[in-house]
């Protein structure tokens, strides 16, 4: 599968910083209206990452305006401009989907102690 | 159908289908392509009506042990004056003389944007049954059912006629079967590698042997 993997291989991102589900991070989404193209940011906390290679993507989820809103990226568009990582989430699971269910208080994430 | 396709000029390539994955578009866009390796064809034999009776061209593609290749193909490759190869295909094509054997045929006989039909032979499924095979609806979960979920139903009537008609959908071998999809679009070719990219899936297996010919039906065709 060597070939296959070269195919995808120039299209992967090598500038991706470390993040996993529980972190808060800012995307900065490429939007094109009409001819041209400005960059919206859309913050919030990763509830998952999935997939492997060129194909994984990784969810982002905030509430907005009381409504929650998730929006799932895959990791090597380049429709992304860059991806800040605001701050590192404790969290013992992979994937974070029973903030779904939670809000307000309940749906705080202590923050990852680097000691 | 025969005339029709001997009347037309098509443009064919054999090759492995190597696997799907994905790749994006200049919008960004995620684009599902199935990756092909074609490498370099060769022309093994050309088929003319004054000879054959019949206009088509014999393409050949893939290694193989030159020990393992028998008295007669070593032959045939011999007179075309190459070095044998693992796989051969025919293709009908009206221009069957534009063609002489030993010429090479890269992937960049297609072009990105082109819309091609590519034939394979489908994944065996085994002897499946009939919900799987032609996709009844088989019986309910529950109410009543008892051991009959994914039964037929009745296959036919009593004493008229007596018989079960012929060709009647039941359980059975399903797959291992040649299988065309037609209008695929060529995402991109890459000569260097001999790679031909194929938006959405094709028939078979990885490492299965797939024909790309130009598309036989829609605007391509002309």
């Amino acid at each position: 599968m060597g070939k296959l993997d070269e195919v995808a291989q120039g299209q992967l991102k090598s500038d991706i910083p470390a993040f996993r589900a529980g972190d808060t991070v800012k995307v900065h989404v490429k939007v094109v209206e009409g001819n041209r193209s400005r960059i919206q940011i859309f913050e919030g906390l990763v509830i998952a990452r999935k997939g492997a290679g060129i194909a994984e993507t990784f969810t982002v989820r905030k509430v907005s305006f009381g409504i929650g809103v998730e929006r799932t990226f895959p990791l090597h568009s380049p429709t992304i401009e860059k991806i800040e990582i605001e701050r590192k989430g404790d969290v013992r699971r992979a994937k974070l989907y029973y903030l779904r269910g939670l809000r307000g208080k309940a749906a705080r994430i202590r923050e990852k102690r680097e000691n | 159908m025969t005339t029709s396709t001997a009347q037309r000029d098509v443009t064919a390539l054999l090759g492995m289908k190597l696997g799907m994955t994905q790749v994006w578009d200049d919008a960004g866009r995620v684009v599902p392509v199935t990756v092909v390796q074609v490498d370099t064809n060769v022309v093994t034999q050309v088929r003319t009506p004054e000879t054959d009776g019949y206009s088509a061209v014999q393409l050949a593609f893939g290694a193989i042990d030159p020990r393992r290749v028998s008295q007669p193909l070593k032959g045939h490759f011999e007179k075309a004056g190459v070095t044998p190869r693992r796989h051969v295909g025919e293709i009908r094509t009206a221009n069957a003389g534009t063609y002489s054997p030993g010429q090479e045929l890269a992937a960049d006989t297609f072009t990105a944007g082109q819309v091609v039909d590519v034939t394979g032979t489908t994944k065996g499924k085994g002897f499946s049954g009939l919900m799987k095979r032609h996709g009844f609806h088989g019986v309910s979960a529950s109410h009543g059912s008892h051991r009959n979920h994914r039964k037929a139903g009745s296959i036919g009537s009593s004493s008229t006629p007596s018989r079960v008609f012929k060709g009647l959908k039941m359980a059975g071998r399903m797959g291992g079967a040649r299988q065309t999809v037609l209008n695929l679009t060529v995402h991109a070719v890459d000569t260097e590698k001999g790679l031909v990219l194929i938006k959405g899936a094709v028939p078979g297996p990885k490492g299965g042997i797939v024909v790309i010919r130009s598309a036989v039906k829609g605007a391509s065709n002309g």
